[in-house]
């Protein structure tokens, strides 16, 4: 941890400048680990505005710029906690700002400016803290010279320098600062010295969003900013034949009505007035020849292939010849449905194109990805798209999309109307608007030894390839097999452990955009091997918690999960009357997540009274933070468990909105209790790592409650 | 149109049906009260019509007519909305933060009327509020200890 980060190794680019009188630290870590590049971006992309992670003004205040979107997960707390830490910053003095989009803010391990994948904390532990202590040795270099005394007669507090009695506050020091040379090596603080990282700390967003003046994408009001709603195709993939716009001009309020690739738009004064004005459009589609997704047939078709050979995504041994020495064989279908991300905030996007360039006003998790695609829609420089990154209503996956297609859209809108434009999404826009977790079909023989451990197995998986089509196909697709489609199988150590395995995949192709939504393929996969698993811990008359136990022996970190969540549950003490449980473990995103679920069902309906949640992330830089983002995994995942689905008929979403669309309500929300292991291992991500466990933790423990084994989500009605 | 918003009169150019949620986001230009569905299923623009608690998104300005809207925005002058947003403050409640403002809204409307609800009444007040991202444990932690903090 206490690292010597020198010249050559890391290679700190620094600049220093005077900006509104403060100063501004900034470098660049050259991008070693990349593995997604979309057109070499750090080189495509010259830096629009100042290259900073911090900004200490002469009043003091401390600006931390966030490389990575806040979207409810913390990141908008987290990040500054690293930078207090090593700068010795007074806490009160922080304000954060979202960074624009621009090469100093690339992921340091995925080469484009990306909220994703559960990454920012982890890819963010060096660089912000580096940042901190850099301007910490800044500070201490401008007082020495102000004082005339050595470096090491000084010490920092509380965002000041201390030189025995006197004090220099940071504000003072910001202006001979900025003229000295660059440190050339960073000495980081050991773990006792950290008064923040390790320590519950309160969120620095929390005022702002609990009493209306937080700025959303939705809330992005200026002079001569109109709202567009956009008519699409109700069939993926279609186009307009025909349009009447005649009733939608008349509506008052309505100021024109566009063209644009994906449908009409009709641009008004008002969000109303667009809406009433989108009705009154007359438009045919071109439906004929069109595939049109159907979900009982898509579902018989998926199954099929299920039982033929795919591409092959993992194999050891021989599954034929070792199925045959099995002493018990279970085999197993698992059924997926398509899902919505559904955030709380419809999806929207203010442009305003000029002259000199594009600004872009949204909410988004891929900046570099909509930032590419802006400039090739408006024939500009990347650098000439500006984004002002508001606070994200969530995310989930939506807002972080390679093809960039609600920013694409609205500066098509934008460019269209030759207006500053905020096209705005409905909630049945959004769900019925597309890219959701694709539906998936999963199909396992399991052969058993005579200990009842696994000695064969077979496994296909039949989806969508979320990656597929978009700039990361030659990064995250190798040899045909899209890697998010089968983690979590492929790579669990379940498989893995068996000496005789193979992992088969069919990479079905269609109409319907699909994207990562929350723990992405862990998202079925976590689902359909934990409950395998307490399938055959239950073939083989083992206790499900003694069972994975026996199979995870050589994996420290899922033990240690599993057996503090089995101990903080009680597990095998009795319960209240009608109550089960059930349990689950998965690792994803480089944490290991274990939940036991205490469940009961009465008349069909399941009811999740409590999970215990035992998580192993490594470092956890702010516990309460980790804590909400266990709390709130159980509830998205329980939701979906329960009963979101999106299914298609004639080629047409079903669902519209959230009478249809459910998630999960306060009347269903059980107590959740959440504990992290001491852990000082690699650290890993939160925000997705507790969604997996939960879908099978609940339904091994309906497994328990009713002898039923739920090899289809949502749950519904398969109960009643 | 002649509402009054949070005490104080405004004009507004709307016409009789549009939802009270877009003339007070869309015309009148206070953002703290959000959309989210659209149809009454979320909660997401939950105000006070004469204190009681709406959804404005399906509550045309002619309902408001002569009577008091109140939002997010006039929370801090109220004595249990104040205690509310205090009591949020001290769970840490928020998240993405889009659907507070309405949870907070029907969080005061229901201290109003109960000013020491159990758990099962803030089910019952609280339901018809989604947050995606799943906050409702601390929703409930806050519920208490605001009623605490007023008794």
């Amino acid at each position: 941890m206490n690292d010597m980060i020198n010249q050559s190794r890391r290679s700190f680019i620094k600049s220093t400048a005077l900006v509104a009188g403060g100063l501004v630290v900034a470098f660049t870590i050259p991008q070693a680990k990349r593995f997604m590049s979309v057109a070499n971006a750090a080189e495509a992309m010259p830096l629009p505005a100042p290259n900073a992670f911090l900004r200490i003004g002469a009043d003091d205040r401390i600006t931390v710029m966030l490389a990575h979107s806040e979207m409810g997960q913390g990141v908008w707390t987290t990040l500054p906690m690293l930078i207090a830490d090593e700068l010795d910053a007074d806490w009160n003095k922080i304000t954060v700002e979202h960074a624009p989009a621009a090469p100093a803010y690339i992921h340091t391990a995925y080469g484009i400016q990306i909220t994703g994948g559960s990454s920012t904390t982890w890819s963010e532990f060096d660089r912000y803290r580096q940042a901190g202590a850099l301007t910490r040795a800044l500070m201490l270099q401008a007082a020495a010279k102000q004082w005339q005394v050595p470096v090491s007669a000084l010490r920092t507090e509380n965002g000041a320098v201390i030189y025995g009695k006197q004090t220099l506050r940071y504000g003072q020091l910001v202006e001979i600062a900025s003229k000295l040379e660059t440190p050339t090596t960073v000495t980081l603080k050991t773990p006792e010295q950290w008064k923040f990282i390790g320590k519950a700390t309160k969120r620095l967003d929390s005022a702002e969003k609990i009493n209306g003046t937080a700025k959303f994408g939705q809330d992005v009001q200026f002079d001569g900013l109109k709202v567009a709603m956009v008519a699409r195709a109700p069939v993926f993939g279609t186009k307009l034949k025909s349009v009447d716009d005649s009733a939608a001009r008349k509506v008052p309020g309505v100021i024109k009505v566009v063209k644009v690739p994906t449908g009409v738009a009709v641009i008004a004064e008002h969000y109303w007035a667009a809406k009433q004005g989108r009705e009154a459009l007359k438009l045919t589609w071109d439906l004929a020849g069109h595939d049109k997704p159907d979900s009982a047939a898509l579902l018989s078709r998926y199954q099929v292939l299920a039982t033929q050979a795919g591409l092959q995504a993992a194999k050891a041994g021989d599954v034929t010849a070792a199925s045959k020495q099995a002493k018990q064989t279970i085999s197993a279908e698992y059924v997926l449905p398509y899902l919505s991300h559904a955030p709380m905030e419809p999806l929207n996007c203010a442009v305003r194109i000029s002259d000199q360039g594009c600004e872009i006003w949204t909410g988004t998790q891929m900046q570099t990805t909509d930032q590419a695609a802006a400039a090739k829609i408006l024939g500009l420089k990347p650098e000439q798209v500006v984004i002002h990154t508001q606070f994200l209503g969530g995310g989930f996956g939506r807002r972080a999309n390679p093809r960039a297609d609600f920013v694409s859209e609205a500066v098509e809108v934008a460019k269209a109307a030759g207006l500053p434009v905020k096209t705005v999404w409905s909630r049945e826009d959004d769900i019925k608007g597309g890219f959701y977790r694709p539906m998936f079909v999963h199909r396992a023989t399991v052969g058993l030894d005579k200990q009842g451990s696994p000695l064969a197995w077979q496994h296909t998986l039949v989806g969508q390839s979320i990656i597929k089509g978009t700039p990361f196909e030659g990064f995250l697709i190798k040899e045909g097999i899209d890697g998010t489609s089968v983690e979590g199988v492929a790579d669990s150590p379940y498989v893995k452990g068996t000496p005789h395995h193979q992992v088969h995949l069919h990479t079905v192709q269609s109409d319907v955009p699909v994207l990562w939504w929350r723990s992405v393929g862990h998202s079925h996969s976590g689902f359909v091997m934990e409950s395998l698993i307490d399938e055959l811990a239950h073939a083989s008359k083992q206790d499900p918690l003694a069972y994975r136990r026996q199979l995870l022996k050589a994996h420290p970190r899922h033990l240690a999960a599993l057996n503090l969540a089995a101990e903080q549950a009680g597990w095998g003490k009795p319960l209240p009357a009608g109550v089960f449980r059930g349990i689950a473990v998965h690792e994803s995103f480089g944490s290991y997540v274990a939940q036991v679920a205490e469940v009961s069902v009465k008349a069909g309906e399941v009811k999740v009274h409590r999970v215990v949640v035992a998580i192993d992330c490594g470092l956890a830089v702010n516990p309460d933070g980790v804590k909400a983002q266990m709390e709130s995994s159980v509830s998205f995942a329980l939701g979906a468990a329960l009963s979101s689905e999106i299914s298609f008929k004639a080629g047409e979403v079903v669902q519209s909105n959230f009478h249809d669309y459910q998630v999960l309500r306060m009347k269903d929300m059980p107590k959740v209790e959440v504990h992290i292991v001491p852990s000082r291992e690699k650290m890993g991500g939160v925000g997705e790592p507790g969604v997996p466990p939960l879908a099978p933790a609940v339904t091994n423990a309906i497994f328990a409650a009713t002898g039923k084994r739920i090899r289809r989500l949502p749950i519904g009605e398969q109960l009643v | 149109m002649k509402l009054t918003i949070n005490g104080k009169e405004t004009e507004l150019n709307v016409s009789d049906d549009m939802p009270i949620l877009w003339a007070i986001r869309d015309v009148a230009g206070m953002t703290g009260t959000k959309f989210g569905c659209g149809m009454a299923q979320c909660g997401a623009c939950t105000v006070h019509l004469d204190g009681q608690a709406i959804r404005s998104c399906v509550t045309p300005v002619s309902a408001a007519v002569g009577k008091n809207i109140t939002t997010i925005e006039a929370m801090q002058d109220d004595k249990v909305g104040q205690a509310v947003q205090a009591a949020w403050q001290q769970i840490d409640v928020v998240q993405c933060g889009y659907c507070q403002s309405g949870q907070i809204m029907s969080a005061t409307s229901l201290l109003k009327q109960n000013p020491k609800p159990s758990d099962a009444d803030i089910d019952a007040a609280m339901s018809g509020n989604i947050c995606r991202c799943g906050t409702y444990q601390r929703i409930r932690a806050a519920i208490h200890e605001a009623a605490t903090k007023l008794a």
